[in-house]
C-alpha cells in the first residue's frame, strides 16, 4: 500500500512554513538556524515526492545536491554564529545589526 | 616669360622662409635688405610678365599656370595655380612696386627697432599673401590668400605688442575682418553649390543657369567679406585703430595694397555684379556713404595718420563706388592712384612722426616745411594729388569715377562731388597744420632763454600752449614768425625740446620721391580725352570689357565735368589754407560727433560689444553656474539624497531581510497562480 503523494507534499508543506515562520519569529540565532534546515529538508522533501509520483530520478540526484550545500551552508553558518558569540553575550539576531545603513 | 609667374609670389616666400629662423642671425640691415631685394626681384619678374602678356593679342591675355591639385575630392577640385590676366597683372606690378618701395623705406625707418629682423619677415610674408590673393586662379587659393594677408596685418598692427593699444587693436582688426570673412566663406559655399566650381573662368562660365537670386546673394556675401577687409560701413573702426603700427605698415597694408583687396574681389567677379544689378546698387550706395562718413571723420582728427586712415576709408568708398557702378576701370585706376598718393602720404607722416619724436598730434606740430624740404614737398604733391587739383593723379582717377557714379544716378555724384571737395579740405588742414603755420613744437619760452633750456620742461610748456588756447598760441606764432629768417635764432629754440626735425636717410626719401612722381603722372594710364589715350581700360578690356558700364558723354559734358571736379578741388583747398594756415584750433570745426566718426565705432561698442559682454557675464554666472553647474551639482545631490533615503532599509536585522525575501516570495507565488489560473 502506498500513501498518496499529496500527503507527502502536504507534510511538505507543513514543515516549510513552521521553518518560515520560526526563522521569522524567533530571536535566537540557533532556533532561526534550524528553521533553515527545516525548510530545506521540506524542500527536498518534495523533491523526493515529485521523484517517485513522476518516476524520474532527477529529483533524488537534486536532493543530494540540497544536502551538500545545506552542509557547507551549516558549516559557515555555525563559524559565523560562533564568532559572534565570542564578541556578544546574547544570542539574539537583532544584536549583530552592524550593517545597518 | 609668362611661365615664370610662379616667381612673382615664390621671391617674397622665399624670402619669409630665410628670414623666418634666421633673420635674427642675419641681423640689421642685411635682413632689411635680403627683404627688399627679393620683393624688388619680384617686381621685375612682374614687370617682366607683364610685358610678355601685352606682347599677345589682347583676346589670349588670360593664361592659367595651372601647378597642381591642392584639394580633390570627388566633384570638389580646387588647383592651385595663377591666373595671369591684365587685371592680375595690374594688382601684381603696384603691388609689388609699392612693397619694393616700402621695404627700403622700412631698412631707414625700423632701423632701431629690436625687432628689425621679424618686422621684415612679417612684411615678406604679406607680400606673398597679397601676390597669391591677386595672382590666384579660383576662389579659394585668393581665399588663402585674403587670410594670410589678414593674419599679416594681424601681427604688424599688434608688432610693438607691449603696447596696450597696439595690442588690442590687432585683435580688433582681425576680429572686425572674421566677420567680412564669415561672408567670404558663405559665399564661395554657394559659389559651389551652385556651378559646382570655383574657378574663376569656369565659374563664370556657367554663371548663366544660376538664378538671379543667387547671384545677388553670391554679390552680397562676397561683399560682405570686402567690407570687412576694405573698412566700409559698418566694419571701418578697425582701419582707424590700426594705426598703432609701424607707420610702413599703415603704408603698405592699411592703405596701398591689402585694403585695396576688397574692390579687387569686386572687379574681379564683375560678371556676377553685371548679372546681380540690385547688388551692385547696394555696393554702390555703401561706398558712397563710407567716402562721406569717411572724409567728415578725417575732418576733426589731430593724429596725423588717423586723417590719413579715415582719408583711406573714404578713397575705398570711392573704390567701391565705381565699382558698385560698373565702373571698374576706374576702380581699377583709382586704386593704383590711390596706391601711389596714400602711400606717399603716410610715409611723409612716417617722417614726420620721427621728426618729432613719436609725437603724432598735428596740433603739435607746425612749420616743417622749411626744415624738412623733401618730405616737405612730396607730401604737398601726394596732397594735392589726393585733392583732385588738376593735373595730378588723383584729379583723373576721382573724375573718372565720379562720371561714372553720374551715369548710374545724379545722387551718388553729388554725394560724392561732396567728398571729393572734403577730401581737398581735410588733407589741406594737415598739410597746414604740419607743415606751414607756426612751429608749435618748439617751447613756449623766449628765444633768447630756450638755448640753455632743458628738455624735461617740453612736456608741460606743450601742455600750457594748447591751455592757453589761440592767446598764446598766436603770440608764440608771432614771436616764432620772426625769428623763421635768421637761423641761429630757431636753432637755439628748438633745441631746448631736444628736437631736430630734419629729412630722413636716403632709404627713407627716395621712396618718397619715387611715389611722389607716380603720383604726379600716375593720371598718364588712363587720360580722358581721347580713346586712343585710355590705356588702362583698353588694357583692361579682356576682363571687364564685356560687362562695363558703356556711358556717352559729350565732350562738353566731359569738360563740364572736369571743371566742376577742378572747381571742388581748388574750392577745398582754398577753404583749407583760409581756415588753417594761421590757426591750429577750431574747436567749431571738430566735432566730438566727428572726431568720434560719426559715433559709429562707440555704438558698435555700445551695441555689439557691451551686448557679448552682458551675455558673456550672464552666462557666467547663470548659465555656467546654475545650469552646467546646476546639472553636475544636481546629480551628487540626487544620489545623495536617494542614497540617504534608501539606507533606511538597510536595518541590519536579518528578520526583516527574511520577512522580504518571504514577502518577494509570496508575491512571486501568486503572481504565477494568478498567470496560470488565467
Amino acid at each position: 500500500m502506498s500513501v498518496h503523494a499529496s500527503w507527502y507534499l502536504t507534510l511538505a508543506a507543513l514543515l516549510f512554513t513552521i521553518g518560515a515562520v520560526g526563522l521569522l519569529v524567533r530571536r535566537n540565532v540557533l532556533v532561526m538556524f534550524m528553521c533553515i534546515e527545516l525548510m530545506l529538508n521540506a524542500a527536498n522533501l518534495t523533491f523526493v515526492t515529485f521523484a517517485r509520483a513522476l518516476n524520474d530520478i532527477g529529483g533524488q540526484v537534486a536532493v543530494f545536491f540540497v544536502l551538500v550545500v545545506a552542509a557547507a551552508e551549516v558549516v559557515v553558518g555555525l563559524g559565523i554564529i560562533v564568532a559572534i558569540f565570542r564578541r556578544k553575550v546574547g544570542t539574539t539576531a537583532d544584536d549583530a545589526h552592524l550593517l545597518k545603513g | 616669360m609668362i611661365h615664370a609667374a610662379f616667381l612673382i609670389p615664390l621671391l617674397p616666400l622665399a624670402g619669409f622662409a630665410v628670414l623666418a629662423p634666421f633673420g635674427r642671425k642675419i641681423g640689421n640691415p642685411i635682413a632689411g635688405w635680403i627683404a627688399t631685394l627679393l620683393v624688388a626681384g619680384s617686381f621685375v619678374v612682374t614687370i617682366l610678365v607683364f610685358v610678355a602678356l601685352f606682347r599677345l593679342p589682347p583676346d589670349q591675355r588670360s593664361v592659367t599656370e595651372h601647378w597642381f591639385t591642392w584639394i580633390g575630392v570627388d566633384r570638389l577640385q580646387v588647383g592651385a595655380g595663377l591666373l595671369v590676366d591684365p587685371l592680375s597683372m595690374t594688382m601684381a606690378s603696384f603691388v609689388t612696386g609699392v612693397s619694393a618701395l616700402i621695404h627700403l623705406y622700412s631698412i631707414g625707418y625700423m632701423r632701431h627697432d629690436e625687432q628689425y629682423a621679424k618686422f621684415f619677415t612679417y612684411l615678406n610674408l604679406f607680400v606673398f599673401s597679397m601676390l597669391m590673393l591677386v595672382l590666384a586662379d579660383n576662389f579659394v587659393l585668393s581665399f588663402f590668400g585674403w587670410e594670410g594677408v589678414g593674419v599679416c596685418s594681424y601681427f604688424l598692427i599688434a608688432f610693438w605688442f607691449d603696447r596696450a593699444d597696439a595690442a588690442s587693436a590687432g585683435k580688433k582688426a582681425m576680429i572686425f575682418n572674421r566677420i567680412g570673412d564669415a561672408g567670404f566663406l558663405l559665399g564661395l559655399f554657394l559659389i559651389f553649390e551652385r556651378t559646382g566650381s570655383f574657378t574663376y573662368t569656369t565659374v563664370f562660365a556657367r554663371l548663366g543657369s544660376v538664378g538671379t537670386p543667387s547671384l545677388v546673394a553670391i554679390a552680397l556675401l562676397l561683399f560682405l567679406g570686402a567690407v570687412g577687409k576694405s573698412a566700409q560701413i559698418p566694419l571701418f573702426p578697425w582701419l582707424a585703430d590700426a594705426m598703432a603700427g609701424p607707420t610702413p605698415v599703415s603704408a603698405l597694408i592699411h592703405a596701398a595694397t591689402m585694403v585695396t583687396a576688397g574692390v579687387y574681389l569686386m572687379c574681379r567677379i564683375n560678371p556676377i555684379l553685371h548679372l546681380a544689378p540690385d547688388a551692385a546698387h547696394v555696393i554702390a550706395w555703401i561706398g558712397v556713404a563710407t567716402a562721406f562718413v569717411g572724409a567728415t571723420s578725417a575732418c576733426a582728427q589731430s593724429d596725423i595718420k588717423k586723417v590719413l586712415a579715415y582719408s583711406t576709408v573714404s578713397q575705398l568708398g570711392y573704390m567701391f563706388l565705381a565699382a558698385g557702378s560698373g565702373a571698374y576701370v576706374a576702380a581699377i585706376f583709382l586704386m593704383l592712384t590711390h596706391a601711389f598718393y596714400k602711400a606717399l602720404l603716410f610715409l611723409g607722416a612716417g617722417s614726420v612722426i620721427h621728426a618729432m619724436d613719436e609725437d603724432q598730434d598735428i596740433k603739435n606740430m607746425g612749420g616743417l616745411a622749411r626744415l624738412m624740404p623733401v618730405t616737405g614737398i612730396t607730401f604737398l604733391l601726394g596732397w594735392l594729388s589726393i585733392a583732385g587739383v588738376p593735373p595730378f593723379s588723383g584729379f583723373w582717377s576721382k573724375g573718372d569715377v565720379l562720371e561714372n557714379a553720374w551715369a548710374v544716378t545724379p545722387a551718388l555724384w553729388a554725394v560724392g562731388a561732396l567728398t571729393a571737395a572734403l577730401t581737398a579740405y581735410y588733407m589741406g588742414r594737415e598739410y597746414f597744420l604740419v607743415f606751414r603755420g607756426e612751429r608749435r613744437w618748439v617751447e613756449a619760452r623766449p628765444a633768447a632763454a630756450g638755448g640753455h633750456g632743458v628738455s624735461d620742461h617740453g612736456a608741460a610748456t606743450r601742455a600750457d600752449l594748447q591751455g592757453a588756447g589761440m592767446q598764446g598760441a598766436g603770440m608764440q606764432g608771432a614771436g616764432m614768425q620772426g625769428a623763421d629768417g635768421p637761423g641761429e635764432d630757431v636753432h637755439a629754440s628748438y633745441t631746448a625740446r631736444g628736437l631736430h626735425p630734419h629729412d630722413p636717410t636716403w632709404h627713407m626719401s627716395a621712396p618718397l620721391v619715387v611715389l611722389a612722381a607716380l603720383a604726379v603722372l600716375g593720371g598718364l594710364v588712363n587720360l580722358p580725352f581721347h580713346p586712343s589715350l585710355d590705356f588702362l581700360e583698353r588694357w583692361l578690356d579682356p576682363v571687364v570689357g564685356a560687362t562695363l558700364l558703356h556711358h556717352h558723354f559729350s565732350t562738353g559734358a566731359l569738360w563740364l565735368f572736369s571743371i566742376v571736379d577742378a572747381a571742388l578741388a581748388l574750392g577745398g583747398v582754398a577753404v583749407a589754407a583760409a581756415l588753417w594756415r594761421r590757426r591750429s584750433d577750431r574747436p567749431a570745426l571738430e566735432p566730438r560727433f566727428l572726431f568720434m566718426a560719426w559715433f559709429v565705432d562707440a555704438a558698435e561698442d555700445r551695441v555689439v560689444a557691451r551686448t557679448g559682454s552682458v551675455l558673456a557675464s550672464l552666462t557666467a554666472s547663470v548659465v555656467e553656474s546654475r545650469i552646467v553647474d546646476g546639472a553636475v551639482n544636481g546629480v551628487a545631490s540626487l544620489v545623495r539624497i536617494s542614497g540617504q533615503r534608501l539606507r533606511r532599509l538597510q536595518t541590519g536585522y536579518v528578520r526583516t531581510y527574511a520577512l522580504g525575501l518571504t514577502a518577494g516570495v509570496v508575491i512571486l507565488i501568486a503572481y504565477l497562480l494568478v498567470r496560470v489560473g488565467s
